[in-house]
């Protein structure tokens, strides 16, 4: 089989991911685009492997290790998720903007009461 | 022992640092470490002289140490210490009276303002003294010898908040100065013609005929000036009766038992080179006469109790130099042994009264024996010592130097083979028989007055507390039986203080002339009696020695001596020499100061300038400039998560584009 296959799917595949990434709104469906993203990599590890005829399967061992710590950061990144969902009702990522410098544009906090309940803002 | 001589003034220098840093925050405010320093170099003091005495051999005993400090060219100093007999007693002397006047002080300054510096200098002074004792060369004897003077400066105007205080101490210190710069000239001519510092050294190229005779003249006139000054003779006695402004037990310390013996010991010291300057030793002589009748004669008409004590000191501390002008080397610091022990006593006896009484007046004291017994005994003690009452001290010690000066009278030779003119001898021999009486005349009217007849003053006396009284009942030991240590029942080679303190030849046996004795006993009971009679049962109605007409009066001024430096010294230097060189200083000293203070008017005007708009200006520009970046570059932190990763993609699309192109 030609390289490019993979190397195409693989593309394609972190494309999505990264779309996924930067236009989502939900936080889990971020997460999941960090996890497709990652996992074209890892076609490319195993691509390359057969390719390259490694017997030492540095390619495939990579690869590994890769599945396992998106596996831990999955559980990092959904117990995250759901602590903000108990606090904030909502998981919605632009409304996360608490760090940012407040009178920058485009999106000012309007009220913030140091004694007030965490704002809410739900959006579709 | 002797070899470890060096702890002895280590610990109180020691103790005088941790007093002046930590006394404050200390138990005692630090006058126990001081008590315990001393002590200590008390028991090393003891143990030399354990060792002096037990030392037995025809070669007198001596230690000497020194260490390099300057070691190039034509200069080879040493630094160290010579410990003799004579250096051995001192130690003795100097511990003893120190130690228990800085327990006496305990009790004497206690909620003084100051108690805490007080004994700090009290441990610097001590250290001072250990090194002029200890020293083994000139230099080292000047270092010490000038810390006790600025120590005495210290002491002397303790109280510096009254104006007579401080100006004695500056008397003090300015009249002590002008001995001292003869000693400095001594020091330095005596090292041009022998060519070291060193004692030793110096005796030795002495007796050997190295130096030229004019040398040593010079040299041992110029280093008797220092004794002059800190030994307070004549001409320059006139600081001693002021100095009693200071504390009383620095009296007792400073001036009385110790620092002003430091003269007497520095002739000792020189004393072999001393013999073979006949000049220096009849100018001795005839100033030793002059102070110590002079003194006498002061002190018949004090009425204050301390100034008759500083006025009998000049006149004992003449007996010591009148005994080594006349060869009386042994008689001489013998009674510089004994004086220590009874005129500290006396010191410490009449700080008691003034402490219990208020006043140092006499005229408001009489009467206290029933209200001081311990202070009345011992002070009695301490006044047949000073009186030369037999078996007392200052008996065997006067009738020695009595002994010697008639030997010199008669034969122009004393006991060491001393040429003294034997002129000088008789004026000497005259002068210490008339001030014998005179002493023990002034010496029983203070006591008569202090102690005799009714009480006077306003105040309620009482007993002073054991710290005060401890220390007089343990110096009343010495003052009654020291003169025995020399009497003529301890002629033994090697058992009697000649032999101990001896710097070479055979040792010297006390005499005991019988025609000297009884004419000695005489004049000091003629003395006693006649004061006895005059003032024992108190204050007579008109005291004699305040009614002698012309000699009052001239006793009372102190001869004009005062008064007569106060003219042609003090005033026309205040007046003149001070306002020359404050024109000198205004104009012309202070003219390129005044040239470069105006320069630097103009150099900071225009520096000033400078910093203001060319240097400010970039400082606050960069700072503008940044303020400016950071407006820009806070509108990129948004808060918005995704729109930092779409940076950093396009990020790293940026770099991959980058890498590729290469």
């Amino acid at each position: 089989m030609h390289l490019v296959y993979p190397l195409a799917l693989a593309s394609l595949l972190f494309s999505i991911g990264m779309y996924g990434v930067l236009a989502r709104r939900n936080a889990v469906l971020v997460l999941m685009s960090i996890e497709i993203m990652l996992n074209a990599v890892n076609i490319n590890f195993v691509a390359f492997n057969a390719y390259w005829q490694d017997n030492l399967l540095q390619g495939q061992i990579f690869a590994l290790f890769v599945i396992t710590v998106a596996a831990a950061e999955v559980g990092v990144g959904l117990a995250i998720v759901l602590l903000i969902f108990r606090n904030r009702e909502s998981i919605d990522i632009d409304a996360l903007h608490e760090l940012g410098d407040s009178a920058a544009p485009p999106r000012a906090l309007t009220t913030t009461r140091p004694d007030a309940e965490p704002q809410l803002e739900h959006r579709g | 022992m002797a070899d470890n001589a060096w702890i002895i003034p280590a610990l109180p220098l020691a103790s005088f640092f941790v007093i002046l840093f930590l006394g404050k925050r200390m138990p005692g405010k630090g006058a126990y470490v001081g008590i315990a320093a001393i002590a200590a170099s008390l028991v090393v003091a003891i143990g030399i002289v354990i060792q002096v005495v037990s030392h037995s051999g025809d070669t007198p005993f001596v230690r000497e140490r020194a260490y390099d400090l300057v070691n190039f060219g034509a200069g080879h100093w040493t630094l160290g210490m010579k410990i003799d007999g004579l250096a051995a007693f001192m130690l003795l002397v100097v511990c003893t009276v120190s130690l228990l006047v800085q327990i006496y002080s305990t009790g004497y300054m206690h909620g003084d303002k100051r108690y805490t510096f007080f004994f700090a200098i009290l441990s610097l002074f001590t250290t001072g003294m250990l090194i002029v004792t200890v020293a083994d060369n000139l230099l080292l004897m000047l270092v010490g010898w000038e810390i006790m003077g600025v120590c005495s400066y210290f002491l002397i105007g303790h109280y510096w908040e009254e104006e007579p205080n401080s100006n004695a101490a500056i008397k003090a210190f300015l009249t002590t100065r002008v001995g001292d710069v003869g000693f400095m000239l001594g020091v330095i001519t005596l090292y041009w013609g022998a060519g070291s510092f060193k004692f030793t050294d110096i005796i030795e190229k002495a007796e050997a005929h190295q130096i030229t005779s004019g040398m040593i003249v010079a040299g041992t006139l110029l280093i008797f000036c220092g004794a002059i000054g800190k030994s307070a003779q004549f001409p320059l006695h006139t600081w001693l009766p002021d100095a009693m402004a200071g504390p009383t037990p620095v009296s007792a310390l400073i001036h009385a038992a110790t620092m002003v013996a430091s003269g007497i010991y520095l002739v000792a010291r020189l004393y072999p080179v001393f013999e073979l300057s006949s000049a220096a030793l009849n100018l001795m002589g005839v100033l030793a006469a002059i102070t110590m009748v002079g003194a006498a004669c002061m002190a018949l008409v004090q009425d204050d109790i301390k100034k008759v004590l500083a006025y009998s000191t000049v006149s004992q501390l003449a007996y010591m130099t009148g005994a080594l002008s006349v060869g009386g080397y042994t008689a001489g610091f013998f009674h510089l042994f004994t004086h220590a022990a009874f005129k500290g006593l006396l010191f410490l006896g009449a700080g008691s009264v003034i402490h219990a009484v208020g006043t140092n007046n006499m005229s408001e004291m009489g009467g206290l024996r029933k209200y001081m017994p311990r202070t009345h005994l011992t002070y009695l003690i301490g006044c047949l010592a000073l009186a030369g009452f037999p078996l007392f001290a200052a008996f065997w010690s006067k009738d020695e130097i009595l002994f010697d000066a008639w030997n010199a009278a008669h034969w122009g030779t004393a006991e060491e083979g001393v040429l003294t003119n034997p002129g000088v001898g008789k004026l000497v021999f005259v002068a210490a028989v008339v001030t014998a009486l005179m002493t023990a005349f002034y010496t029983t009217r203070m006591y008569c007055l202090t102690f005799r007849g009714k009480y006077r003053g306003t105040a309620h006396p009482h007993e002073s507390p054991l710290s005060i009284t401890g220390p007089l009942m343990v110096l009343a030991v010495p003052a009654a039986l020291a003169g025995f240590l020399n009497s003529p029942w301890t002629t033994t080679a090697h058992s009697n203080f000649g032999s101990w303190i001896r710097f070479g030849g055979a040792p010297h046996a006390a005499h005991l002339d019988p025609t000297m004795v009884v004419f000695s006993v005489v004049t000091g009971l003629t003395g006693i009696a006649v004061g006895y009679l005059v003032y024992g049962a108190g204050m007579p109605s008109r005291d004699p020695t305040l009614n002698m007409g012309f000699a009052t009066t001239l006793f009372e001024n102190r001869f004009y001596v005062d008064a007569f430096y106060l003219r042609a010294i003090v005033r026309p230097v205040r007046v003149q020499v001070a306002a020359a060189s404050y024109w000198i200083n205004q104009n012309i000293l202070d003219a390129p100061p005044n040239l470069a203070a105006k320069g630097g008017v103009v150099a900071g005007e225009l520096a000033y300038s400078f910093d203001q708009n060319a240097i400010d200006g970039v400082v606050n520009g960069s700072g503008r400039v940044a303020s400016i970046f950071g407006r820009g570059l806070r509108l990129l932190q948004n808060g918005n998560v995704q729109a930092y990763a779409t940076g950093m993609f396009a990020g790293v699309v940026a770099l991959a584009v980058i890498f590729a192109a290469r």
